[in-house]
């Protein structure tokens, strides 16, 4: 060790070590707080096809030009229901409220909750893409065996024929995938219960 | 430069015993020491890693692998251990601890303990990491970790958790190490020493401290919510619970990207003093060169979304990570034509550290160009997960970064052991590192425009004649490899004799004035620079 260490410039390492030790943990912070930013930003731009969650009525008809909307469903395998569209598609104008319904079968024995997550393609439509109600919104629980309806309103904001990106836009696609909710799962016991997945395991002994 | 040369009977020059000189070190060179020598160790076992890959894809079928998942936690440990246990090792901790302090001038790094920690982190990281291969399948989501591939669904059971342990320690370790080294830069320097005077070696490590500082915690609260996700009931990356997957990919890259340049950079400083020293030139355009590091930096945190552009980002968001993604090869290409501009009319002497940084330019700038290649959003829809990726990052990093390890050892063995090494036997292992390599990772762009997917460990017969290639480059590879370890032994064979400057005139930075090796304690007294 050098005779003596200079204490003025002990205290300037010290302070600089300090700062550098704060901007990791200002990182680390920014970090978490990445999780609520990042579904804010994606609420608020409609990013990644977000679709705009609002109770706001349609303003009504505005405009003649007509849309098609196409339904999309996917259902988790951890999930016991059969989830489909009951129409593939719709027609409808700008403006105009549309309605449509999915349906859902609980296949499994006992009551299972279930929750949908959303999105509309092409994902620039995310801010013109207006649901006003949703079953989507809310986790849903069937009984054993029940079969339901499930409604989705929603209207598409004129303001799509303006927008230089979305104006060629005709077809736009509202796709859902229904999860069992992790409580549930985790009651019913068949969190990751999916196990190996990959290739021929029946050969792996280690 | 400097005025004050040391003697090595200085009286305060007594080497402790060797659990208190090697366990507790706190002296920056045995640290670095420690730090080269693991980065060996952890070679070994990551290129013995791509060995047993490769003899897989030699041909057709499963020969050696098991399962996919076998193969997935093989790919994903050779990734992991090349960038965390190898390449950082060397640059940052080997070369950067044991140049930094003696090019500014300091006595040693400011936080002499913390460096000691930093180090012996490594140590359970790399232990954790290739123990995880030995239990359950072991950690096969790829060195990127993307849920849900590495949640616990899909990596049931500890092997995971181990990888993600391990990465949160070498990150602790490399965020201790980066403190540390922008204390010591900023505060330490030798009076006379301004920032325009630094080496550019200690300025490509000062970029890469501040990379590290502010990338590396992104990562520890990526995996830290990866973790909870796994044990702890949360939801952060699992849409069933409202998170969402894409959010990993961002916060990975947002540490990832810069990663890349954290692997890279201390090799540009590597490179930019051996050519002037090679070429008896000071490097053409010091600041240039300067800045364009502290650019690539920078630049480097807002790119991070082109390793997404599959991900199902918009067109408009893809343009702009394209077009910034593009902007970077302009300073990169500053401090290539900058070395070619140094080499250019000088007095060129093709000593081994010389031939590994004329092959890292002209390597690198073979990645580079598929880099560009590749930061075309559209291109990138065909070529994405190809080994035409694989052939990118191989030239960049085992080509580029490797060549520059190699490059600063050949280089400073002399300054730091006091052996020279054997010219003739490293230029034979420039020669077969350079064929190999090139073997090896040449032809993985034609298997990557033909269509061959990464992290597989089978394909068609129609891409065996390649892949027969590429295996055979791969042996000439670690055949050199071997012969870099007969290398040093040939180096700590041969007797004691390297003067202060082997190099001649070209070689001006500090550490060319004390002796070879340096006194356990450099610079107590502060040299002076003009």
């Amino acid at each position: 060790m050098p005779p003596g260490p200079n204490p003025d410039l002990t205290r300037r390492n010290r302070r600089t070590g300090a700062i550098a030790f704060a901007a990791v943990f200002g990182m680390i912070g920014v970090s978490f707080a990445a999780v609520p930013l990042y579904r804010v930003f994606c609420q608020v731009t409609g990013f990644n096809g977000t679709p705009v969650i609002n109770s706001a009525a349609s303003p009504g008809v505005a405009n003649g030009t007509t849309m098609t909307v196409r339904f999309d469903a996917n259902t988790n395998p951890g999930l016991p229901w059969d989830f489909a569209p009951e129409q593939r598609q719709v027609r409808l104008q700008l403006g105009e409220e549309g309605l449509a319904f999915y349906t859902a079968h609980n296949r499994a024995g006992t009551p299972v909750e279930g929750v949908a997550v959303y999105n509309v393609t092409p994902e620039v439509v995310g801010r013109y893409f207006h649901k006003t109600a949703c079953f989507c919104f809310d986790s849903q629980t069937l009984a054993a065996g029940q079969k339901v309806d499930m409604p989705v309103s929603f209207w598409i904001d004129p303001k799509i024929a303006d927008d230089p990106n979305t104006r060629d836009i005709r077809t736009i696609t509202l796709s859902y995938t229904f999860y069992r909710t992790l409580a549930d799962a985790e009651r019913a016991g068949t969190l990751a219960s999916a196990g190996p997945h990959v290739g021929r395991r029946e050969t792996l002994t280690r | 430069m400097a005025t004050a040369a040391h003697a090595p009977d200085h009286h305060d020059d007594h080497a402790p015993g060797f659990v208190s000189r090697w366990l507790f070190s706190t002296n920056h060179k045995d640290i670095g020491t420690l730090y080269i020598i693991f980065s060996l160790v952890a070679a070994l076992v990551g290129v013995g890693l791509s060995l047993i890959m490769r003899l897989e894809l030699m041909q057709p079928g499963l020969q050696f692998f098991s399962d996919g998942q076998m193969w997935n936690a093989y790919v994903s440990a050779h990734g992991l251990i090349m960038v965390f246990f190898v390449i950082m090792p060397a640059l940052i901790g080997g070369f950067g601890n044991w140049f930094v302090p003696i090019m500014i001038g300091a006595p040693d790094m400011a936080f002499p303990r913390l460096n000691n920690i930093s180090f012996w982190l490594l140590v359970p990281a790399f232990m954790l990491l290739t123990a995880s291969l030995f239990v359950g399948g072991g950690a096969g989501a790829g060195w990127t970790i993307y849920p849900p591939l590495s949640d616990d669904t899909y990596q049931t059971g500890p092997a995971m958790d181990m990888a993600l342990f391990s990465l949160h320690l070498a990150g602790a370790s490399s965020i201790l190490g980066a403190a540390n080294f922008i204390t010591t830069i900023f505060n330490m320097r030798a009076p006379g020493m301004t920032f325009h005077k630094m080496p550019l070696f200690v300025w490509s490590m000062l970029v890469t401290a501040f990379l590290l500082l502010l990338a590396v915690p992104v990562l520890g609260g990526a995996i830290t919510m990866l973790i909870t996700d796994r044990n702890f009931g949360t939801a952060f990356f699992d849409p069933a619970g409202g998170g969402d997957p894409v959010l990993f990919q961002h916060l990975f890259w947002f540490f990832g990207h810069p990663e890349v340049y954290i692997m890279i950079l201390p090799g540009f400083g590597i490179v930019s003093h051996v050519i002037s020293t090679f070429c008896k030139k000071p490097i053409f355009g010091y600041l240039g060169m300067a800045y364009a590091m502290v650019a690539i930096g920078v630049v480097g945190f807002i790119v991070w979304a082109h390793h997404m552009f599959q991900s199902g980002i918009d067109v408009d968001t893809r343009a702009y990570f394209m077009a910034a993604t593009m902007v970077i090869a302009v300073p990169t290409g500053i401090k290539i034509f900058s070395w070619i501009a140094t080499m250019w009319g000088g007095s060129m002497d093709l000593k081994t550290p010389m031939l590994f940084a004329i092959g890292f330019v002209f390597l690198f700038t073979v990645g580079g160009v598929t880099g560009v290649v590749l930061a075309n959003a559209g291109i990138t829809q065909v070529l994405h997960n190809t080994y035409y990726v694989v052939a990118h990052f191989h030239y960049v990093l085992s080509l580029g970064a490797v060549f520059t390890i190699y490059c600063g050892f050949y280089y400073w063995i002399g300054k730091m052991s006091g052996h020279q090494y054997p010219e003739f036997w490293g230029k034979v292992h420039f020669w077969l590192t350079f064929v190999g390599v090139n073997l090896t990772f040449f032809p993985m762009h034609f298997l990557g425009n033909q269509g061959m997917p990464r992290r597989y460990p089978d394909y068609p017969d129609a891409l065996a004649g390649w892949n027969m290639v590429v295996s055979i480059g791969s042996f000439i590879s670690v055949a050199s490899f071997l012969l870099f370890f007969y290398v040093v032994y040939r180096t700590f064979k041969s007797p004691v004799n390297v003067v202060a400057n082997p190099w001649g005139e070209g070689a001006t930075t500090l550490e060319w004035q004390v002796s070879s090796p340096p006194p356990f304690h450099t610079f107590e007294e502060l040299p002076h620079i003009r």
